[in-house]
């Protein structure tokens, strides 16, 4: 999956960035540090808009270009803001076996969302994911880390009715 | 934190031993509720919230106990509570909900009655040979068969709770290595043990400390546990960590001690956030304790460990990907020579294993290398533990002696194949591995004889698959799992795990020719003998695994352009048996594309016209043979 800048503006705060230099300030010494603050970075904005990825160029001395390709290697790293609500569904194995495409499917179409999108008011946004490891109770999928197992498709309805606000 | 004395530790493990297993004394009880990620997700928590605050307006608190454990191993059956009661065997209590507990706390806590009805024989039917319901775990064909010594605290203790690890004699094998053995001899212990790495490959542990030992105390040298457990359907290293954590980092203590190390990190998976919590505290508890950190025991050895989190790429469970990760960059792996053992994190000797490795090395310690080479097979010594999954009864987790077949797996321990479905394959090592095929289900699984086949062992995902299930597709799947997961930097992976894509992608959308499958094994051989690292060496084995054993179904696919177990979307063909069809027009109704019409031919014995599918509309939905109530449509 090739991952590009997002064109959705930036709305960092200032508390934000302190909390970000305070971040770089706390790993200076610590060996390997980049992916540490590559995180909590995407913990306090929620993805890594390049506006985020200049600042700690600048404060640790890395080129920016070599932070963009950390940042572009790893999938959970997120150059787009994810949605208020995000739905992730495993694809993996034993999910795909237990039919997990289609319950992505039903998400798909009851939310008007292509997969591996954000809505355009913000609300949603819904990605194939990786192996949980919940394989016990395939299909699997989760909602802003709310896990949710032995998915069929017509329980979609009335799940995504609780994440409406 | 000034360490514990070794009479310290003795002293914590005596007093809870008894507190943990009721072995004797007075009339106690002990409830576990399995909290770990499918026990959570399944709606543990507020069985166990009901548990504490019933039990407590009951003012059973002096007799019982209410504690959180780890995964017990039955996902299909959560949540889980366990009873425990003093010389009595213990209850399992299934698909609880905070109802149910609330009224076993009653009959069973409060009244001595056990209510079985949610017991875990009554939802399956299984009786024992006396003809009463089975009510524990214990006597089930799923648990009997196992022999748990990695998750043997798994479902038995809290894990967030360090003195119920020591109870189960936790640190001792620290304090033994420390103060009895030699670092030599631990890693002589490791060799004569015969334990293989539990990550897939099978490397003898032994061995690899063995190669990292030179130097000690001059160098400085790393201890890494790979906790990144990428591989899809694999679930075992998430439940030791969420409920044995302790015994990971008493391992790589003893690591360290063996090679001369003092410092360790684990680099777990960031989609395991229950495992990091749990592994923190743990960290933070064997701190306190001094178990962890300066002089462990009073003794002059120290060791330290850290944790690094994945950031969701598969290769990063690749050695040197790993350990590239670690040091902050991309996670690319390095060419070999030089091993890790003598240039790894940081260019450091290095030795990185697998959590399930860890999982077993205090007990070897403690029990003593021939314990544990007396089980499994000649060259596989000791259990492993497999993550059963996909078309199963009993999906779950399953620690079992090498050796054991395949069939008694699937037949004995799994359950069999639900639905009334055939076995068909199974497949070990994920996207590295193979399958294996029905015919093969006598095969005593160890790492050779899975070699042998076409498969590995992998860390121990284990796929059932029935008649239902296109093994075409199922190449395919994985083949697109590693496209996408290919770190890029080697040009045999990352073009020709893409160029083996392309070719299954035209197999199953029906324009497959009789060359593409010579392509696809020429391909193999390139990728498989060029690849960096493992992720391209292994990425075609699902292809020739597929191919060796269900050749029959690329064929089918290419010649007849038909899709056997009816999953291929562009090879099916729903079609109206005229004859059968009652002219109802439902199945034109449901159509989301109008492909449906009615034709001008009256079946003999109906009244109203035929109604006929037009292929080229059709889409392979399915929604018009759900509807059908006469069953006149069919799926070829």
């Amino acid at each position: 999956m090739k991952k590009k800048l997002t064109t959705v503006e930036f709305h960092g705060t200032k508390e934000q960035e302190a909390k970000l230099r305070a971040v770089i300030a706390d790993q200076k010494d610590v060996k390997g540090n980049m992916m540490p603050i590559l995180q909590q970075a995407q913990e306090i904005y929620g993805y890594l808009p390049i506006e985020v990825m200049r600042i700690i160029a600048l404060e640790t001395g890395t080129p920016i270009e070599e932070i963009f390709g950390i940042a572009s290697f790893y999938s959970q790293f997120k150059l787009n803001p994810s949605g208020k609500y995000a739905i992730s569904v495993c694809l993996g194995t034993a999910c795909y076996v237990k039919g997990s495409g289609a319950v992505m499917e039903k998400i798909s179409e009851e939310l008007g969302l292509p997969v591996g999108s954000t809505s355009p008011d913000g609300k949603y946004s819904l990605e194939a994911t990786r192996c949980i490891g919940a394989c016990g109770l395939a299909p699997v999928m989760t909602i802003n880390g709310d896990v949710y197992g032995r998915m069929t498709p017509d329980q979609v309805p009335g799940i995504l009715a609780k994440y409406k606000a | 934190m000034k360490s514990l004395t070794i009479a310290e530790l003795t002293a914590i493990r005596d007093r809870k031993k008894d507190q943990i297993l009721l072995s004797e004394g007075k009339d106690r009880i002990r409830v576990v509720i399995g909290m770990a990620t499918c026990g959570i997700a399944a709606g543990a928590r507020p069985v166990y919230d009901t548990v504490v605050e019933k039990v407590g307006a009951a003012k059973l608190g002096d007799r019982v106990t209410v504690t959180e454990t780890g995964c017990i191993g039955i996902c299909q059956y959560e949540p889980v509570m366990e009873v425990y009661e003093t010389g009595k065997e213990k209850v399992t209590y299934v698909k609880m909900t905070a109802e149910k507990a609330a009224e076993v706390v009653e009959k069973h806590l409060k009244g001595g009655q056990i209510v079985e009805e949610y017991t875990i024989g009554a939802g399956t039917g299984a009786k024992k040979e006396d003809g009463s319901v089975v009510t524990s775990l214990n006597d089930t064909v799923f648990y009997k068969m196992q022999k748990r010594v990695a998750l043997r605290n798994c479902g038995v203790i809290n894990p967030e709770n360090i003195e119920e690890y020591i109870g189960m004699d936790g640190y001792q094998a620290l304090a033994k290595a420390l103060t009895e053995m030699t670092p030599d001899g631990v890693i002589q212990t490791m060799l004569d043990s015969g334990l293989r790495g539990r990550g897939g490959a099978g490397f003898p542990t032994g061995l690899k400390w063995k190669f990292a030992c030179a130097n000690r105390g001059q160098v400085k040298k790393y201890v890494c546990c790979n906790a990144d457990e990428g591989d899809p359907g694999a679930f075992m290293d998430r439940s030791v960590l969420e409920g044995d954590p302790h015994a990971v980092l008493e391992a790589m203590a003893i690591a360290g001690y063996a090679i001369g190390s003092d410092e360790g990190y684990i680099y777990v998976r960031a989609e395991y956030p229950i495992a990091i919590k749990r592994l923190q505290i743990a960290i933070d508890q064997a701190h306190e304790k001094g178990l962890l950190g300066k002089n462990i025991f009073g003794t002059d050895f120290s060791f330290d460990i850290s944790l690094r989190f994945g950031a969701g790429a598969f290769v990063c469970g690749e050695e040197t990907s790993l350990m590239t990760s670690i040091e902050g960059k991309r996670g690319e792996p390095r060419p070999r020579p030089p091993f890790p053992a003598i240039k790894g994190l940081f260019g450091q000797p290095t030795i990185l294993n697998n959590v399930e490795t860890y999982a077993n090395i205090a007990q070897i310690i403690l029990k003593g290398a021939s314990w544990f080479a007396s089980m499994g097979t000649e060259k596989s010594k000791g259990t492993k533990v497999f993550a059963l999954g996909g078309k199963i009864t009993n999906t779950g987790l399953v620690e079992i002696p090498m050796g054991t077949t395949l069939r008694t797996i699937i037949e004995d321990i799994g359950g069999g194949i639900p639905n009334g479905k055939k076995f068909k394959a199974a497949q070990t090592g994920g996207p590295s591995g193979g399958c294996i095929p029905a015919s093969l289900i006598d095969t005593p699984i160890d790492y050779d004889n899975l070699i042998a086949i076409g498969s590995m062992m992998g860390s121990g995902g284990l796929i059932v698959m029935d008649e239902d299930t296109c093994m075409v597709d199922i190449a395919r799947f994985f083949l697109d799992f590693t496209v996408d997961e290919s770190c890029g930097k080697c040009t045999p992976c990352r073009v020709g795990t893409r160029r083996l894509l392309e070719i299954l992608d035209k197999i199953i959308s029906g324009n497959g020719e009789m060359e593409d499958i010579t392509r696809l094994e020429e391909l193999a051989t390139y990728i498989k003998s060029a690849s960096l690292c493992g992720l391209g060496q292994t990425a075609p084995n699902p292809v020739l695994s597929t191919l060796r054993y269900f050749r029959n179904e690329y064929e089918a696919h290419i010649v007849d352009k038909k899709c056997p177990a009816g999953v291929c979307k562009k090879l099916i063909t729903y079609k109206i048996i005229a004859d059968k069809c009652f002219g109802c027009g439902q199945c034109a109704k449901q159509c989301p594309v109008e492909a449906i019409a009615k034709t001008d031919y009256v079946a003999p014995g109906k009244k109203l016209p035929a109604y006929a599918i037009d292929p080229k509309k059709c889409v392979k939905c399915g929604a018009c043979m759900a509807t059908c109530k006469f069953k006149a449509i069919t799926k070829e």
